[in-house]
């Protein structure tokens, strides 16, 4: 039994947590940035503009996550091939990164979106008075303030993007909840390794919203 | 210097203003006053374009401003500055960084001539001291001063303030107010709305009363306060002066 928890295993499923940790991260990094343009496109006077914000995230948020996954692991490549005639091979870390970003941009969006809308009106007023352009505004003024009331939410969203990244689990990505798969059928025992799994889970999400609280104390603070 | 000509504006069902027409001159110092949604500060905000007027006109140094035109419509609001009730500092940053985004970023000064402005602006308020304060550490005097100097900043030819000194406590009224007293001296255009009465009557050359979004009365300062014409104006006077 506890011959499974030689050094070797024990790094191969450390591997697979850095693993997962750095696919949550890309895709809270990436999704953010899809979440400020179509937070923005949504809060646009241009209909056509709101309508495709509010199609990409009633898509992403109303479809299954895992679902979103194998559609970009098994679907689009058929797709390519169907519109460019060559075949194209998947990565599956590159596309976990990718569906992963994509779902997460769609929850980033609406939190983002919220956010822009509780920094005070007078702010857009006094840019507008000074001439300042839309795009300074965002930059300098209103995403940095929108960011403040929405950090608590985009800490959640990591989270929760940590232990989604385990359906990439299902398109053979190496991360932690595959490792521990993959040393369960090697040693015939899913009990011990799916144990270590959740452990290794609960101490990234316990000790990341650690650390936030305590950022936002300082922040608070700092206020 | 601004002309405003049969401005209509409504909100819904309620008319804010009903044919406006209004003219300020050079150098002119004009006090909008009158009641608790009389349309004061929609007059003021329409002018500067922050509400779009259901019809009429505005004219800036004889020029219309049309906001189709949109290249020239901003140059023409540029040479207005405006001044909120509530201030409006971006309170993500610091005073003088306050002072100097829109130096930098509109008007495409450097980094040195920005500041430079900045501070002598902040300085002429007498502020040069809370450069590196941010807003939640100023008093409402304070952070008023400071919105003032912001907008001079852009080197407006005309300073339209809404209800500047409304949302501060008292003691603080005056140090603003001498503020807005020393540019009017220095030659400032400026619309005021306000309530402080005895700045209307000592500072301003004339007082537009409003009510009921129409302009009823105006007439030089001195002249309206000690001898207002139509009945609505003695009335409000009556009930804001407690003697
Ligand atoms: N954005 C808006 N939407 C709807 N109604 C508005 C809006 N702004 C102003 N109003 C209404 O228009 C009328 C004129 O308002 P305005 O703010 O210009 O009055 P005011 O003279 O500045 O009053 P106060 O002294 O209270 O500031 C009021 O009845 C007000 O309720
Ligand atoms: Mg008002």
């Amino acid at each position: 039994m506890a011959d499974i928890f030689t050094s070797d295993n024990l790094i191969f499923m450390l591997k697979g947590a850095g693993v997962s940790l750095l696919l949550a991260l890309g895709a809270v990094v990436i999704g953010c940035v899809i979440g400020i343009l179509f937070a923005a496109a949504k809060l646009s006077k241009s209909k056509l503009l709101r309508a495709i914000g509010t199609v990409y995230v009633e898509i992403f948020r109303g479809t299954p996550m895992l679902l979103q996954v194998l559609f970009f692991y098994l679907g689009v490549p058929v797709l390519y091939q169907r519109i460019t005639g060559t075949r194209m091979s998947a990565d599956p870390y590159m596309v976990g990164l990718i569906a992963l970003s994509c779902n997460s941009g769609a929850y980033q969006t609406e939190l983002i979106r919220s956010g822009i809308q509780a920094v005070d009106k007078g702010q857009w007023e006094a840019g507008e008075t000074l001439g300042i352009s839309y795009p300074v505004m965002m930059k300098e003024i209103i995403l940095p303030q929108a960011f403040k009331h929405i950090i608590p939410p985009l800490v959640s969203e990591f989270i929760t993007l940590i232990k989604d990244s385990s359906l990439i689990s299902n398109i053979g990505a190496l991360e932690l909840l595959y490792s521990a798969q993959v040393l369960g059928k090697r040693y015939y025992d899913y009990l011990d390794p799916l144990i270590l799994a959740g452990v290794m889970y609960l101490c990234m999400t316990v000790l990341t919203s650690y650390l936030s609280r305590k950022v936002e104390r300082r922040m608070t603070l700092s206020d | 210097m601004i002309k405003v000509e049969h401005l209509h504006k409504s909100f819904g069902e309620l008319k804010a203003l009903h044919d406006i027409n209004l003219e300020v001159k050079e150098g002119e110092i004009v006090c909008l006053i009158g009641p608790s949604g009389s349309g004061k500060s929609t007059l003021c905000r329409c002018i500067h374009g922050l509400e779009k007027p259901d019809s009429g006109d505005i004219y800036l140094e004889g020029e219309r401003m049309d906001p189709s035109q949109p290249a020239k419509y901003a140059e023409q609001r540029k040479k207005m500055g405006f001044v909120f009730q509530h201030f409006n500092l971006f309170t993500n940053k610091t005073v003088l960084d306050n002072c100097m985004l829109a130096q930098t970023s509109v008007a495409g000064k450097t980094k040195e001539e920005a500041e430079q402005t900045a501070m002598e602006l902040l300085a002429r308020v007498g502020l040069a001291d809370k450069r590196d304060a941010y807003p939640n550490k100023l008093s409402g005097g304070q952070k008023q001063r400071v919105a003032i100097a912001r907008a001079l900043c852009m080197n407006p030819e005309i300073m339209l303030f809404d209800e500047p000194t409304s949302a501060l406590d008292p003691e603080m009224i005056k140090e603003v107010l001498e503020v807005m007293k020393d540019l009017g001296t220095n030659g400032m255009t400026m619309v005021v709305v306000t309530h402080e009465m005895g700045f209307a009557r000592k500072v301003a050359d004339r007082v537009v009363f409003l009510d009921g979004g129409e302009i009823v009365e105006q007439a030089p300062s001195e002249q309206f306060f000690s001898n207002p014409q139509s009945e609505r104006a003695k009335d409000f006077l009556s009930k804001v002066f407690y003697d």
